[in-house]
C-alpha cells in the first residue's frame, strides 16, 4: 500500500509531449480513475508510476521517498495491460507465479499463493490452460491474478475492460471494485469509459491533451464541472451548451432573456444537463422535434428561443410527439455558466427562467 | 471438382516440382550412379563397381580425419557464431537506440554483401604473418606480443572465425525480426513482474523466437556441412589436410585428383548424413508443429 504523489510530472519524446505538469496525490487505499479521450497521455501516466517509462521532469514519489530512477522491477507494482500481456508460452498457472520467481518466494508458497489469486477473480478451474485457449474474460482476470499475486503496493489497470462485452464489463467492473475493497491495495484505473469511471473510482482525474483538468468525485465532476471541456465530456446524452451574452443581470440567450444570479457580464455559455430541464405546460415556449426512446428513458430534442436543447425523460414512453408544443423550465442551480473567453466555470453564478 | 483440384494441384505444384527435380533429385540421381562406375578424369566408364565404397571405409586414411575436423568445425561456427553470436547481436541491437543498432547490423552484413574474394583477400591481410598484417599490427600495438601466424598456428580457428563473422549475419537478422514482432507489453509486463534484463532474455524472448532459432540452428548446420567456399579461398583445407572438411574433400578428391567417380561416392555419404541430421534435428525441434499453425502469437 502507497501514497503516491506526482510533482509536475512531465513526459516527452522528442517534440512530442505526452504528459504535461501534472500535480496529484493518490492517498494509500484510494481508487482513482483517470479519464480523457485517447491519446490524452493516459497510459503514459500509467507506465511512469508503473517505472516502465521514465519522466522527463518532476518529481515521483511513493510514501515521500523519490522513486524517479527506481526501475519497474523494483517498484513492486502490479500492472494490468490493455491487451493484457499474458505470456504466451506459459500456462496459467505459471503466468500466475511469474512475478513470484523474482521474489525469492519458495515454490510450493508461490503455488498456494498462485491458487489463492486464482481463487479470487475465479479461474482457478483454468490453471492449466495455455492463453490462446482463454476467452477476453478470463485472459483479463488471469492477468488482474498476475497483478495481485504478490501483492502489490499499488495497482496499475490500463482500460482493463475495453475488449470485453458490455455484460462481462459490467460484473468485471463489480469484481475489481470489489477486489479493491478487499485488498485495499492502492489503484489506479486508466480508461476513456466515464460510466466505468464514475462507477469505480473514488476520484476521477480528467486528462486533456496531457494536462490534468480537473480532479474530483463524479459528483464534482457531473455538477461543477471547471471546464467546457469536462462539462461536455462527462454525462450522457451530453449537456447542451448555448452561448449567450450577459449585462445588467440579465442573460441574453438567443431570442430569450434569463435572469441571471451573481456578478457576471459578457460573453458566456450556459450549460444545462439534459436530465434537469423539466417539461410542463407553462414555461419556456418549446417544440418538439425529435423523440428518441433510450430504453428506460425517452430523449426529445426540443427547438426553443434559446435554440436547439436535449430533454431527457424518465419512463420508457413519453407522451409527447413531434410537433407538439411544451413549456421548459429548470433550477437555477442546475445551471452552469462559463466564461467563453477561458472556458471556465463561473462559480456562484446561476441563470433562472424569466418570470412568467 | 476433383478434376479442377487436380489440375490447380498441378499447376501450383508443377514449377516447385520441376526445380526439385532438377536441383535436387536428379543430381542425386547422377551421383548414385556415377559412384558405383569408376569415372575417372577422362570420363568414360569401363566397369560397374562398389571399389569405390570399398576404398573409403578400408583404403582412405584421411577420411576419418576429415569427418572430425567437419565435426569441429561444424559444430563450433555452429555454437559460437550462427546462433549464440547471432543471437547476442541481435539481442543487443534491438535494446539499444534504432540508429545505433541499425547501423551495427548494416556492418555485421556487408561481408555478406561483398564478393567472397574480395572477403577472403581481407583475411588473408588480417592475418599476414608478419608485422603488416592487422591482427599482429593491432597485438603488437596493444598487447604488446607477436606477430603471429594465425595460419599455420591455428587454422581451425581461421577458418571458424572467418566463417562465423559472415554465419551470424543470417541468424541476426532473423533473430531480430523475430524479436521485433514480440509486443512490447510482453516485456512491459516482465519488467513490472520483477525480471531484469536478463531474465526476461531467458523467460521472454528465448522462448517467443524458439521457433527460429530452431529454424537457424537446423539451416545452418546443413550449410555448414555442405559449403566451403571461404575455407578454399583462406587456407585452401592447409596446412597439410588440417582445415580440410568433408565438402572441401569431396571437391578436392573429385575435381582437383580427377576421381569422379570417388568423388562421387563421397558425395552420397555427405548427403546422407545430411539427410539423417535433418531428420534427427527435425524430430528434436519439433518443427512438424511449426509448419503446422502460425507460431507468433499476437494478443
Ligand atoms: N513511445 C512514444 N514515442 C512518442 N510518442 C509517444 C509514445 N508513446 C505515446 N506517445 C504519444 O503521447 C501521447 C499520449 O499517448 P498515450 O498512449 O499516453 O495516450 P492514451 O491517453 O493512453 O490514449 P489511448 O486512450 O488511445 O490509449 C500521444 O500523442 C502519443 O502519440
Ligand atoms: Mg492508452
Amino acid at each position: 500500500m502507497a501514497r503516491i504523489e506526482l510533482r509536475g510530472i512531465r513526459k516527452q519524446w522528442g517534440a512530442v509531449v505526452a504528459v504535461e505538469d501534472m500535480n496529484l496525490v493518490i492517498e494509500d487505499g484510494e481508487f482513482v480513475a483517470i479519464l480523457g479521450p485517447s491519446g490524452c497521455g493516459k497510459s503514459t501516466t500509467l507506465f511512469m508510476l508503473a517505472g516502465i517509462y521514465m519522466p522527463t521532469a518532476g518529481d515521483l514519489l511513493f510514501d515521500g521517498a523519490r522513486v524517479n530512477e527506481v526501475e519497474a522491477k523494483d517498484r513492486n507494482v502490479g500492472i494490468v495491460f490493455q491487451s493484457y500481456a499474458l505470456y504466451p508460452h506459459m500456462n496459467v498457472k505459471r503466468n500466475i507465479m511469474f512475478p513470484l520467481k523474482f521474489k525469492g518466494v519458495p515454490r510450493e508458497e508461490a503455488e498456494r499463493l498462485a491458487l489463492e489469486a486464482a481463487r479470487m477473480v475465479r479461474v482457478e478451474e483454468l490453471l492449466e490452460r495455455m492463453p490462446a485457449q482463454l476467452s477476453g474474460g478470463q485472459q483479463q482476470r488471469v492477468a488482474l491474478a498476475r497483478a495481485l499475486v504478490k501483492k502489490p503496493q499499488l495497482l496499475l489497470l490500463d482500460e482493463p475492460l475495453s475488449n470485453l462485452d458490455a455484460a462481462l464489463r459490467l460484473s468485471m467492473r463489480s469484481e475489481i471494485k470489489r477486489l479493491q475493497r478487499e485488498t485495499g491495495i492502492t489503484t489506479v484505473l486508466v480508461t476513456h469509459d466515464q460510466i466505468e469511471a464514475t462507477t469505480m473510482a473514488d476520484r476521477i482525474v480528467v486528462m486533456r491533451t496531457g494536462r490534468i483538468e480537473q480532479i474530483g468525485t463524479a459528483e464534482d465532476l457531473y455538477r461543477r464541472p471547471d471546464s467546457l471541456f469536462v462539462a461536455s465530456f462527462i454525462g450522457a446524452p451530453p449537456i447542451n451548451l448555448v452561448e449567450g451574452e450577459a449585462a445588467d443581470g440579465r442573460l441574453r440567450v438567443g431570442e430569450l432573456t434569463l435572469e441571471l444570479r451573481g456578478d457576471v457580464a459578457g460573453a458566456v455559455v450556459l450549460g444545462l444537463r439534459p436530465e434537469s430541464i423539466a417539461l410542463d405546460g407553462a414555461g419556456i415556449p418549446a417544440r418538439v422535434v425529435d423523440v428518441e426512446p433510450m430504453g428506460r428513458e425517452t430523449l426529445l430534442l426540443l427547438d426553443t428561443p434559446m435554440g436547439p436543447l436535449r430533454v431527457l425523460q424518465g419512463g420508457a414512453s413519453v407522451p409527447y410527439r413531434e410537433g407538439d408544443q411544451l413549456g421548459l423550465t429548470f433550477a437555477p442551480q442546475d445551471s452552469i455558466l462559463f466564461d467563453r473567453e477561458t472556458e471556465r466555470r463561473l462559480a456562484d453564478v446561476h441563470a433562472a427562467p424569466p418570470k412568467a | 471438382m476433383a478434376v479442377r483440384q487436380r489440375v490447380n494441384a498441378l499447376i501450383f505444384l508443377g514449377p516447385a516440382s520441376l526445380l526439385l527435380f532438377f536441383f535436387f533429385i536428379a543430381p542425386v540421381v547422377v551421383d548414385l550412379f556415377v559412384a558405383f562406375t569408376d569415372m575417372g578424369r577422362t570420363l568414360k566408364v569401363t566397369e560397374f563397381t562398389t571399389e569405390n565404397f570399398e576404398r573409403m571405409l578400408t583404403r582412405d586414411r584421411r577420411l576419418s580425419q576429415t569427418l572430425a575436423i567437419t565435426f569441429v568445425y561444424v559444430l563450433s561456427t555452429l555454437a559460437v557464431f550462427n546462433v549464440t553470436f547471432g543471437l547476442i547481436l541481435a539481442l543487443v541491437t534491438t535494446q539499444v537506440p534504432d540508429r545505433i543498432g541499425g547501423f551495427f547490423r548494416a556492418v555485421w552484413l556487408l561481408p555478406r554483401m561483398s564478393p567472397s574474394v574480395i572477403y577472403a583477400l581481407l583475411w588473408a591481410w588480417v592475418i599476414d604473418p608478419n608485422e603488416r598484417g592487422l591482427l599482429n599490427q593491432i597485438l603488437m600495438n596493444t598487447v604488446g606480443v607477436g606477430p603471429i601466424d594465425l595460419m599455420n598456428d591455428r587454422p581451425m580457428l581461421l577458418i571458424v572465425l572467418a566463417n562465423g563473422f559472415i554465419g551470424a549475419s543470417m541468424g541476426m537478422i532473423i533473430f531480430t525480426s523475430a524479436i521485433r514482432a514480440i509486443p512490447q507489453h510482453l516485456f512491459y509486463a516482465a519488467a513490472a513482474d520483477g525480471a531484469g534484463r536478463l531474465a526476461i532474455v531467458w523467460h521472454i524472448t528465448l522462448p517467443a523466437i524458439r521457433w527460429p532459432l530452431s529454424f537457424i540452428t537446423v539451416y545452418q548446420t546443413l550449410s555448414l556441412l555442405v559449403s566451403f567456399e571461404y575455407i578454399w579461398l583462406i587456407t585452401d583445407g592447409g596446412p597439410f589436410y588440417d582445415t580440410t572438411v568433408y565438402a572441401l574433400y569431396v571437391y578436392k578428391r573429385a575435381f582437383e585428383n580427377g576421381q569422379y567417380a570417388y568423388g562421387a561416392a563421397l558425395a552420397l555419404v555427405l548427403v546422407a548424413i545430411g539427410i539423417a541430421l535433418a531428420l534427427l534435428m527435425w524430430r528434436f525441434f519439433d518443427m512438424k508443429r511449426l509448419l503446422q499453425q502460425p507460431r507468433i502469437e499476437v494478443h
